[in-house]
């Protein structure tokens, strides 16, 4: 089996200056290739045993005293590999804002509501499909302090394991037609033609009637190409 | 299939990743300790700190270690040793990362050593390297992959080993950018 090398032509470079932290974080001097050993075709396994009842439900996960406020959606999609191939069995994990832009950690000083019924964590493990699915509040936009007047678009925190830890990846589910996306130093890191990837699609079969509107969001790790070039 | 391309971490991914070392009210599958008192193999505790271009320690970074038993087994199906750790630089004071795991015996006749990898705030993608152990010099000199880099820079992935009161600790830093910016590897 062929392992896919990380596309350098759709993920994001690590300097970046348009996007301020970069500057001082970003390592400077070239990656340098590794074949893999075991070391890398190995990888944490996190199955059903470690997801908890309301895991996938942020809209009770960290209810107090009453439903969070915001507007609930599903949040589901297929875990892929580079073939199509379903990624059965993996670890979602996701974060996010409520619906006022406010995340619960403590860092966050933004001056907007916290919800005393609304955590913004959840996980869940992908079917044999490979598809996950949330329910969840819309996240709300905030402002961050990169340039004057800046926003980070609405958007959901994602980190997957996939087959082994070389199929790492933590990213970001974005929302269609959000204005402030061309303004988003972040969004705008991703070279262009891959952008589109990070951006869910409204779907009305995931919507619930009376109750939830729903977005897909399918992601595609690297995971093995089964080329015919075995043990190259 | 295009593969999804990666984005940052920011600055507030502790409660969903790390719930339980930031004292949030919700579980965490990963945290900083690897080891019960039953694992068997040496027990080490392994430490460093993030360092910036400007030699500042970054408290927000998030650093995932995968690493082999004592037998040198992955996934051993025989014991609890998951061999997957998490941790955040956000709760000690000197922004450390801190874990307690064994160290790995070798696999694969490489020399013992831990993956690394990177996430924070301002790192588009996560960054992957490697940790090997000072007290391994043989084994470090034989490495096929530590072979693969410039021998000026391999110190770089070198954990430095102290015996102290509270046991072995591994002293490693991360340091992003400069003149001993940590060797990161296209994996």
């Amino acid at each position: 089996m062929n392992q896919q090398p990380r596309d350098w032509e759709v993920h994001p470079p690590y300097l970046y200056p348009d996007y301020k932290s970069t500057i001082f974080r970003a390592p400077s001097k070239p990656l340098i290739p590794m074949k893999h050993t075991l070391s890398e075709s190995t990888g944490p396994v996190y199955g059903q045993d470690s997801v908890g009842k309301y895991d996938n439900d942020l809209t009770k996960n960290g209810i107090r005293n009453g439903e969070p406020l915001g507007e609930r959606i599903v949040v589901s999609g297929r875990i892929l590999d580079i073939d199509g191939r379903p990624i059965k069995n993996t670890l979602v994990e996701i974060w996010q804002a409520n619906a006022a832009g406010r995340y619960v950690h403590k860092v966050d000083q933004h001056n907007a509501p916290l919800d005393p019924n609304f955590f913004g964590g959840g996980r869940c493990v992908t079917d044999e499909n490979g598809r996950y699915t949330f329910m969840t509040i819309k996240p709300g936009a905030y402002p961050w302090g990169n340039h004057p007047n800046a926003w980070r678009p609405n958007h959901i925190h994602f980190s997957l394991f996939g087959s082994n830890i070389t199929n790492r990846l933590v990213t970001q589910m974005y929302f269609p037609g959000d204005p402030l996306l061309q303004y988003d130093p972040i969004y705008q890191g991703v070279p262009e033609k891959a952008r589109h990837l990070l951006v869910s699609q409204f779907d009305l079969s995931l919507t619930q009637p009376d109750f939830a509107l729903g977005y897909n969001f399918d992601i595609v790790l690297r995971g093995h190409n089964a080329t015919p070039f075995e043990n190259q | 299939m295009t593969q999804t391309p990666s984005q940052t971490v920011g600055p507030y991914f502790a409660y969903g990743l790390s719930p339980q070392q930031y004292l949030y009210n919700h579980t965490s599958i990963a945290s900083g300790n690897l080891r019960t008192p039953n694992t068997q193999g040496e027990p080490i505790t392994l430490q460093g700190r993030v360092l910036d271009g400007e030699g500042q320690a970054i408290p927000d970074a998030m650093i995932e270690i995968w690493q082999a038993d004592a037998k040198g087994q992955y996934n051993p199906t025989d014991s609890d040793f998951k061999g997957f750790g998490r941790f955040g630089t956000g709760t000690d004071p000197e922004a450390k990362f801190i874990f307690q795991t064994i160290k790995p015996a070798s696999v694969e006749g490489q020399a013992p050593h831990i993956t690394v990898v990177v996430f924070m705030r301002g790192l588009l993608t996560h960054a992957y390297t490697r940790l090997y152990f000072s007290d391994e010099i043989t084994e470090n000199q034989k490495d096929s992959i530590l072979n693969t880099v410039p021998e000026e820079r391999r110190n770089t992935l070198i954990a430095q080993r102290h015996e102290t009161p509270e046991g072995i600790v591994y002293q490693w830093d991360i340091v992003m950018q400069g003149e001993q910016e940590t060797v990161f590897f296209d994996v």
